[in-house]
């Protein structure tokens, strides 16, 4: 038996309002412990990357200990990697990777989005029902025709061969075609009787109207490129066209016991996102419940 | 452009339509739905990548069957699963819900579950993969050890190693369902538990009568999705497990990982694309069951 009736989740709020961080101090005992807990297990939860920072700015000899804090710290390590030439270009094909990608998805997630929300035509339903059906299609599944593909056309080991799978997405489409239905139809009206075309009002007057969603996106994308790891190993062969989770997988075999060095590779790759993570925290926090009750 | 012109307005719209949607309709054909159909094509096929493709029906399956490496990675696909998603279900709930009342710094609370999320799965494996060295190297041999604990093999052991890989996917995807439970609880109208107070129900009352029954899309969300990924685990083990992939003796490898050696270390292109079809149905079967058992009664 339930005292409450049954909520669908199409139509859970996800104001600001509802995920701003509420504030004051704690005010009875119960409370107090409940915080105490909980900080306790935060700082559990991330101890992961304190440790890989630490041991990244320790010296060899001293990575055995368990001490958090280096009692000589050290960027020799950083000087090492760096020198070392392969991280840079790990470092600088993921970047270019995953904002082309990024960029890619924005673009034609929102287009595809929008056409299938504000246009009727024929085979709209038959085009929408394909595309979300694709999101049952594991990657896996595809990776081997990707890759017999990639080999009949050289795409092998290229920028193209690594972006090319995930240049599109049924998942952004889902998402921005979820928002579109929030941009009044009569915006779009207006704006075609003001004598703008399709594709001007499209740019104009409706991706400004969704920007949280796109900064969604743009997250989810991002994120999801720079960490990607199944396809890019598969795709490049030569060292110098590995991303960086590709390059830190070889890495760490091939320095084998050496830690503080595999720590500073895992550090360079983790330091970006989490900087953008702390900068951008409410945003990609609001973001995430977002696509992820919406998407 | 005169003909444009002629148009009506409604013909128009058809025009931008398919001009809007011609790119993105190839791009799902021949990167979506083409390759689909070749992976089930290749799927009853024999090809080594050099040689002939040649028909051989449903040997692949057949072989596949018969194969006790693939009901060894099947079993430990499905302990993915069984274990991870419970695990991770029940974590994330208990953080929100406590989360959910406390109002003291509660940004940066939220923000220490967070972090995993923003991490790639490579480099925190790696990570871990060090904490489970024996002594003197592993931190937590180490600490252990310094309690005076004898030391646990992890990564060695042919029973702890599975447990061992899983922990950091846990970890890392805890703050993610903690953040979508939080917004479920968010949307729960006050209304309710204003009623249940009047009415001197106890908390524990409160928990299982209204919270839980309106979270039940949240969870049903959160099921789901992380379901889905612990079947589809790979980058943890493989980076846990360089030295020999999916080892000790197969005790950690999944599906996915049984996929790429048999394709890209094996060239058994057709063996692997029965093993991706397979794979394909697990994950359909997995997601429609759960959809079913939780959306209904």
């Amino acid at each position: 038996m339930t005292i409450a009736p049954d909520v669908p989740a199409g139509i859970r709020p996800t104001t600001d309002a509802a995920l701003a961080a509420p504030k004051g101090k704690p005010k009875n005992l119960g409370q107090i412990i409940r915080w105490l807990l909980l900080f306790a297990g935060g700082i559990l939860m991330i101890m992961p990357i304190v440790y890989m920072i630490s041991t990244s700015l320790k010296w060899p000899h001293e990575v055995y200990n368990v001490n958090l804090i280096p009692e000589e710290p050290t960027i020799e390590n950083y000087t090492y990697v760096l020198e070392d030439g392969r991280f840079y270009w790990w470092f600088v094909n993921s970047l270019i990777i995953a904002v082309i990608t990024t960029i890619c998805n924005l673009l034609f997630d929102s287009l595809v989005g929008y056409t299938l929300c504000k246009f009727r035509f024929p085979g709209r339903q038959l085009v929408f029902i394909a595309i979300l059906s694709t999101l049952m299609i594991p990657t896996e599944m595809l990776v081997i025709p990707w890759y017999l593909m990639s080999q009949s056309f050289g795409w092998l080991d290229t920028y193209w061969g690594i972006m090319f799978p995930g240049l599109m997405t049924a998942f952004g489409t889902f998402l921005m075609k979820q928002f579109f239905e929030s941009v009044p139809d009569d915006f779009i009206e207006a704006a075609r009787i003001d004598g703008l075309n399709e594709l001007e009002i499209w740019w104009k007057v409706a991706m400004p109207l969704v920007k949280p969603a796109l900064a969604a996106l743009a997250i989810f994308v991002f994120l999801g490129n720079w960490t990607a790891f199944l396809w890019p190993l598969i795709v490049t062969n030569s060292v110098d066209m590995y991303t960086i989770p590709v390059g830190l997988s070889g890495f760490g075999d091939e320095v084998d016991v050496a830690w503080e060095l595999i720590m500073t590779g895992a550090a360079i790759s983790t330091i970006p996102t989490l900087i953008v993570f702390l900068i951008f925290q409410r945003f990609i926090i609001r973001g995430v419940v977002m696509a992820g009750l919406k998407g | 452009m005169t003909f444009y012109r002629n148009l009506t307005i409604k013909q128009k719209q058809i025009v931008w339509a398919w001009a809007f949607l011609a790119l993105p309709v190839l791009f799902y054909g021949l990167i979506r739905f083409y390759p689909t159909g070749t992976a089930f094509l290749i799927s009853f096929q024999e090809w080594n990548l050099l040689g002939a493709r040649t028909w051989t029906g449903l040997d692949n399956y057949i072989k596949l069957w018969n194969d006790p490496v693939f009901w060894k990675v099947f079993k430990n696909t499905f302990a993915y699963l069984l274990i991870g998603t419970p695990v991770s279900l029940v974590l994330s709930f208990i953080i929100a819900y406590h989360l959910d009342k406390l109002r003291f710094m509660h940004g940066f609370l939220r923000m220490l579950y967070f972090l995993p999320f923003m991490t790639s799965a490579v480099a925190m494996a790696w990570v871990w993969r060090w904490f489970y060295q024996d002594v003197p190297i592993g931190l937590f041999n180490n600490l252990l050890a310094s309690v005076g604990i004898a030391q646990i093999s992890f990564l060695n052991s042919t029973t702890n190693a599975l447990p061992a890989v899983l922990a950091p996917a846990v970890w890392a995807g805890l703050g993610f369902q903690v953040i979508i439970f939080m917004a479920g609880l968010r949307a729960i109208p006050i209304s309710y538990y204003e009623a249940a107070k009047i009415d001197g129900v106890g908390w524990w009352t409160v928990l299982t009568q209204i919270t839980l029954p309106l979270l039940k899309p949240t969870m049903v969300f959160i099921v789901v999705f992380s379901s889905i990924g612990f079947l589809r685990i790979f980058d943890h083990v493989f980076n846990m497990t360089t030295n020999n992939p999916g080892g000790p003796l197969n005790s950690t490898k999944p599906l996915v990982l049984m996929i790429y050696d048999t394709a890209f270390n094996g060239f058994n292109m057709g063996y692997a694309a029965a093993q991706t079809v397979v794979l394909f149905m697990i994950l359909l079967i997995v997601s429609l069951l759960q959809l079913r058992l939780l959306r209904s009664e």
